[in-house]
């Protein structure tokens, strides 16, 4: 290796360094502060359990931390079902419109979730959909939908098409030959999706905030609210208990989602 | 097991015609090959008897009986893919068992079943292992054994060899004649391969633009090539155009060959395979109905055989000679070409 070669592998250790320094520092700080009994971020750590069991007893933080878990499970079904669906469908089939169908999926994707989150409620406020657990499920689904598309899409474009017709020709009928072949070759990518489904869900915040009901929100709100009225070490308890959950979900994911390759 | 006909099918995607009028039977336990360029429609008609597709016109029967309202699920045919199509999740044996889980058949005799056509391909043993831990050729054998293991009425092959390299393909030729023979099942096999074709059917069809130009058995076909389409994509054949008087065609230049029977006054194309030609010093005293007088523009020697390109009158003529001790002529050399009235085969053009 030469020395200039050396440089830059230094420089390139220095620069993932840093990436990494500022990526998990925050958590790994939120986290430490969770168990230390000084409100104020005194150091050293002094252990304590203390704000997790005052998180146990705070009513409204953990209704709306239910009401996220529900909403969230609750749009991962619909959206990786209709979007697994979906992805079929555009598979199988030519038909006109497809094309464009499949261009106008991109664009939630890149537009600000503040400007969906508006527009979803003037929306909802105009038809009478109105706001709440109903309405926070048609828009987290609508934003999950995309996601799911895309990665199940991804999933299917290495399928043959001869599998099915080899099932077929074996006498299985279209609903056997779905079961039986399509799916457990999705099946992966549909876990994946159903994962980022999940994410999406349980992180959104703008969407949430805007359709939450007096008396019905989500976790995210609910964390933005109380830090709004005064900072409390039970927020770092709850946030470090999401934090874990999250990277739970992704270790699961890239068990079955290999970035870019098929397993 | 069953015979299988189509009667004028004709198919068409949109704009394209893919199959034009084909009318052919496959007898029962015979083993057919459908061979033809590519495009030239012989895929879509095995699509049509396995009941992927349907006929524009025309109908398909099975077993003296039309199959148009059955779809490919209903038909009970066997097929094998020109990718093999194992499915990935499953292992040797679910493979193969499918058909027979589709069908509802009871567990002690799925295995029973499954166990013989592991025989008959000959991949004992290999029950529990995934498709990608196969080679080529066990997963070709798989595909075979998961098609025949349902007893279907036809087994339709789709290109199956042609994934596979030379030597294990010449392998597999002998075994797939040796497992339908076994078997006796009808057999219809998509090749573009003409030497596959040739020796592993019993009677073959050939196909060029959706139209089956001729049907016969691989030696009539081969000796008796009915256009010059079917002469030069079975083998190879030299071809020369005249005029027909009688049993004489006058070539360009003065030239003139005898054929082996009257022909209808007017332009005529003949056909000669390279090897029924025989390469010859000029001033020799062999004589033949038909010689020409060429000079030899290229030798290829391959040990066992020689392979002549021939200039005559500007045209190429090949010719394929054996290495039987005889002086082999060099680049330059004027020579005779001989051949037999026999071997010169009128054909449309």
């Amino acid at each position: 290796m030469s020395r200039r070669d050396r440089r830059f592998g230094n420089a390139g250790r220095i620069y993932l360094g840093l990436v990494l320094f500022f990526l998990y520092t925050p958590i790994f700080v939120m986290a430490a502060m969770s168990f230390n009994a000084s409100p104020f971020y005194r150091l050293p750590v002094e252990w304590t359990t203390s704000w997790y069991v005052e998180l146990a007893s705070n009513q409204v933080l953990i209704s709306a931390g239910i009401n996220s878990l529900a909403i969230a499970v609750v749009t991962t079904v619909i959206a990786t079902v209709l979007g697994t669906g979906a992805a079929v469908v555009f598979f199988r089939h030519r038909f006109p419109g497809r094309r464009v169908l499949q261009i106008l999926l991109l664009p939630p994707v890149a537009i600000p979730w503040l400007i969906i989150g508006t527009s979803m409620l003037v929306f909802f406020f105009w038809t009478g959909v109105g706001r709440g657990f109903h309405a926070m499920v048609l828009g987290h689904v609508a934003l999950a939908l995309p996601y799911v598309v895309i990665v199940v899409s991804a999933r299917l474009a290495a399928f043959d098409i001869q599998l099915e017709e080899a099932a077929r020709s074996l006498g299985a009928g279209p609903w056997r030959v779905f079961f039986k072949v399509t799916l457990p070759f999705i099946a992966p990518g549909a876990i994946a999706a159903a994962l980022f489904a999940f994410a999406i869900s349980f992180d959104q915040f703008v969407i949430s905030y805007f359709l939450a009901v007096p008396g019905f929100s989500t976790l995210p709100v609910e964390i933005y609210t109380s830090i709004r009225k005064g900072f409390t070490p039970e927020i770092n308890a709850v946030s470090t208990i999401v934090i874990a959950i999250s990277m739970l979900l992704l270790l699961v994911v890239a068990r079955f989602y290999k970035f870019g390759s098929i397993r | 097991m069953a015979e299988v006909a189509a009667e004028r099918v004709s198919k068409s995607f949109g704009d394209v015609q893919a199959l034009n009028g084909v009318s052919m039977a496959f007898a029962d336990g015979g083993f057919y090959a459908l061979l033809g360029p590519s495009g030239c429609g012989k895929t879509t008609l095995l699509r049509l008897v396995a009941g992927f597709d349907f006929p524009t016109r025309g109908r398909i029967l099975i077993a003296g009986a039309p199959v148009d309202e059955l779809s490919v699920e209903k038909r009970d045919v066997g097929m094998v893919f020109q990718n093999y199509a194992l499915f990935p999740n499953m292992s040797v044996e679910a493979n193969i068992g499918f058909g027979l889980e589709v069908r509802g058949i009871p567990k002690s005799e799925r295995r029973r079943r499954i166990g013989e056509a592991l025989d008959l391909v000959k991949l004992g043993g290999l029950e529990n292992r995934r498709p990608h831990e196969l080679s080529g050729g066990q997963r070709q054998r798989v595909a075979l054994a998961r098609a025949i293991v349902i007893r279907p009425r036809v087994l339709l092959l789709d290109e199956p060899l042609s994934a596979l390299d030379k030597a294990l393909r010449v392998e597999m030729q002998i075994e797939l004649r040796r497992i339908q023979r076994e078997v006796g099942i009808t057999t219809i096999f998509v090749t573009h391969d003409q030497e596959e074709a040739l020796t592993l059917s019993d009677r073959m069809g050939i196909l060029r633009d959706g139209v089956l130009v001729q049907e016969g058995s691989p030696d009539d076909i081969y000796e008796n090539p009915k256009s010059a389409f079917a002469a030069t994509f079975l083998g190879d054949a030299n071809l020369f155009a005249g005029t027909a008087d009688n049993s004489t065609v006058l070539l360009h230049g003065g030239d003139s060959l005898s054929v082996p029977r009257a022909l209808k006054a007017g332009p005529a194309t003949l056909a000669v395979r390279p090897e029924k030609m025989r390469v010859l010093e000029q001033g020799g005293d062999e004589v033949q109905a038909n010689t020409l007088r060429a000079t030899v523009s290229q030798r290829i020697f391959a040990g066992s055989s020689v392979t002549y390109i021939l200039d005559w009158r500007g045209t190429a003529i090949k010719v394929f000679a054996q290495n039987d001790g005889s002086r082999i002529a060099e680049p330059g050399a004027r020579v005779v070409v001989a051949w037999d009235r026999e071997h010169t085969i009128p054909v449309t053009p």
